[in-house]
């Protein structure tokens, strides 16, 4: 029917077309947000939108200030990686360096597939088991805290740090290690002193990208955090994260009201903030690349 | 030659599968609203297609809101609503050349429920909008042991805390301690797991993991929403653009009948009759 170069021709642009679409994706879901969320930053102010701590969307006269709500999400943030940092990177080290290999070959995948249990899973395990027990020996009125989605969230960030981590410590070349050795540095002092330093903005990568996966959970907190819009000085308390606002609010929000502005114009600061995020992972592991390739 | 035929075969076989549906169902139905009514709407269509096959109704839920801007915008024939059309949704929609007639199709109960492990049986409404407000935070004002009350709460855009909103809370601001529950499961889940918990449902939720308390003094049921003794009752709607013709006045008066009625109950709903 064509000829080879007619075919060739074809495939490299179907080719072309896949390769861009994921940054079409990208820019539709970039301008659907600005356009649905924008003209809540104009009704009530940006200032007033980010620092006042009323929500109460629905009300006559309406709030939107997602200072609450803001918060709740940067602090369960913060306190997932309170307790997944040092769990991920000591798993990392061990892993890379102290495991021998055919053990690697278990544990490595085995967390790995952390990341793959469905979130609601561990929502349903927050809500049924970790809640009750917090509640229980903390004497809460309720189990349904800021800890709890602390905890949740800095196991599922786990996966995601571990792995990058090990992979960042195990990419630091063999001779700088070899190096260190052999100055009459016992492995202790090898990998406090070499190792690490040399891997820490891979591991730096590995935890932005692990705040990443927690801040933007959605499921997991809306089940666990307890979804109460108060400023989240007490980690004991309930919280209500950006995400959870946006997902138990959208479906009864009328289309095109400034309460669904409101909602898109959380989803704009969440994105802008994952955004940040991707940035500096990437900032991260441009160093990291640049370090271990001896520059 | 191969190609051409496997493309009529394609063509035929999509022709054997489009043109029974669209030969039989003549007529169609759209549906959109509430969700509280949504069960409501959705079991009533499939009761009426299976007796008249040549109709086809789709029902969808997504709020009160969305069900009336659906209408306002004539892409529905059938609102639902779990409550009254309001001042602003009139106004669009006469602009628009539409007029939102109301039909009531059932009554629903909010009960106020609490954790069977609780000694409370009675409050007043007044005492409810303390609670919810804030105001007083612990169960030994209510003559209950000395514990925290936690507070729950549908999410702020729900229908039926809207009623709440309306009915107790009389527009005051909700305390932001309160936990936003996404669905009336959710609540009821919940309470049953939290001693110290209060929270609201549809009466269809009520179950053994749940007390119902006496509100101003008469406990909910079927009779007592029905009669409009309790105060925390709703009539639910079902809004058509002005006085329903064809199909769309058929199909609410199936649901106003003696066997739609049926099926509100058989829902968890009060029926009108």
């Amino acid at each position: 029917m064509f000829n080879w170069r007619t075919k060739e021709k074809i495939i490299k642009n179907i080719l072309l077309f896949f390769a861009f679409s994921s940054i079409l994706f990208l820019t539709g879901i970039i301008i659907v947000l600005f356009k649905e969320g924008a003209p809540i930053f104009t009704k009530v102010g940006i200032h007033e939108f980010l620092f006042s701590s009323d929500w109460y969307p629905t009300y006559e006269p309406p709030g939107y200030g997602i200072f609450n709500l803001l918060a709740g999400s940067i602090v369960v943030t913060i306190g997932a990686m309170v307790i997944a940092v040092p769990f991920g990177v000591a798993s990392a080290i061990h892993i890379s360096y102290i495991l021998p290999q055919k053990y690697k070959n278990i544990v490595k995948p085995t967390i790995e597939m952390l990341a793959g249990v469905p979130s609601v899973i561990y929502g349903l395990f927050g809500m049924k088991i970790l809640g009750p027990f917090l509640q229980k020996i903390f004497h809460l009125p309720t189990g349904l805290t800021a800890l709890t989605a602390m905890i949740m969230l800095g196991i599922m960030a786990l996966p995601t740090i571990v792995s990058l981590a090990e992979d960042a410590i195990t990419a630091v070349p063999k001779n700088f290690r070899d190096a260190s050795l052999a100055l009459g540095a016992n492995r202790l002092e090898t990998m406090l002193r070499v190792i690490l330093p040399t891997a820490s903005s891979g591991i730096v990568t590995a935890i932005i990208l692990g705040m990443g996966r927690a801040i933007g959970e959605t499921m997991t907190v809306l089940m666990v955090a307890g979804g109460a819009a108060l400023f989240p000085a007490n980690i004991l308390k309930p919280v209500r994260p950006m995400t959870s606002t946006i997902a138990a609010e959208m479906g009864e929000a009328p289309v095109g009201s400034s309460h669904y502005q409101a909602l898109f114009g959380i989803a704009i600061i969440l994105f802008l903030i994952t955004l940040i995020f991707n940035i500096f992972a990437d900032m991260a592991q441009q160093r990291f690349k640049k370090k271990v390739s001896g520059e | 030659m191969k190609k051409i035929n496997l493309l009529f075969t394609v063509l035929a076989l999509l022709v054997l599968v489009v043109a029974p549906v669209s030969v039989l169902a003549q007529e169609t139905l759209t549906i959109q609203g509430s969700s509280t009514v949504l069960p409501i709407a959705q079991k009533a269509a499939e009761v009426y297609m299976e007796k008249n096959s040549s109709v086809d109704i789709s029902v969808r839920g997504g709020g009160s809101g969305n069900g009336i801007a659906a209408l306002i915008d004539g892409a529905v024939d059938i609102a639902d609503a779990s409550r009254f059309v309001k001042q602003t949704e009139v106004e669009a929609a006469v602009g628009n050349g539409i007029y939102p007639v109301p039909h009531r199709v059932a009554m629903d109960g909010i009960a106020v429920v609490i954790n069977p492990a609780n000694s409370v049986t009675e409050l007043s409404l007044e005492d409810l909008m303390n609670i919810y407000t804030g105001k007083v935070t612990n169960w030994s004002e209510f003559g209950g042991p000395d514990q925290e009350i936690v507070v729950i709460s549908r999410d702020s855009s729900s229908g039926t805390f809207e009623v709440f909103n309306e009915l107790v809370l009389e527009g005051n601001r909700l305390t932001q301690g309160a936990l936003l529950q996404a669905s009336n499961g959710a609540v009821a889940g919940v309470i049953a797991d939290t001693e110290g918990a209060i929270g609201y449902v549809g009466l269809g939720y009520l179950s053994d993991s749940l007390k119902a308390v006496k509100v101003s003094g008469v406990l909910p049921s079927n009779a007592t929403v029905a009669s409009g003794e309790y105060p925390i009752a709703r009539p639910l709607f079902m809004f058509t653009n002005g006085w329903p013709e064809g199909l769309t006045s058929q199909f609410i008066n199936f649901i106003l009948s003696a066997e739609g009625q049926k099926i509100v109950k058989e829902q968890g709903f009060v029926p009108l009759h």
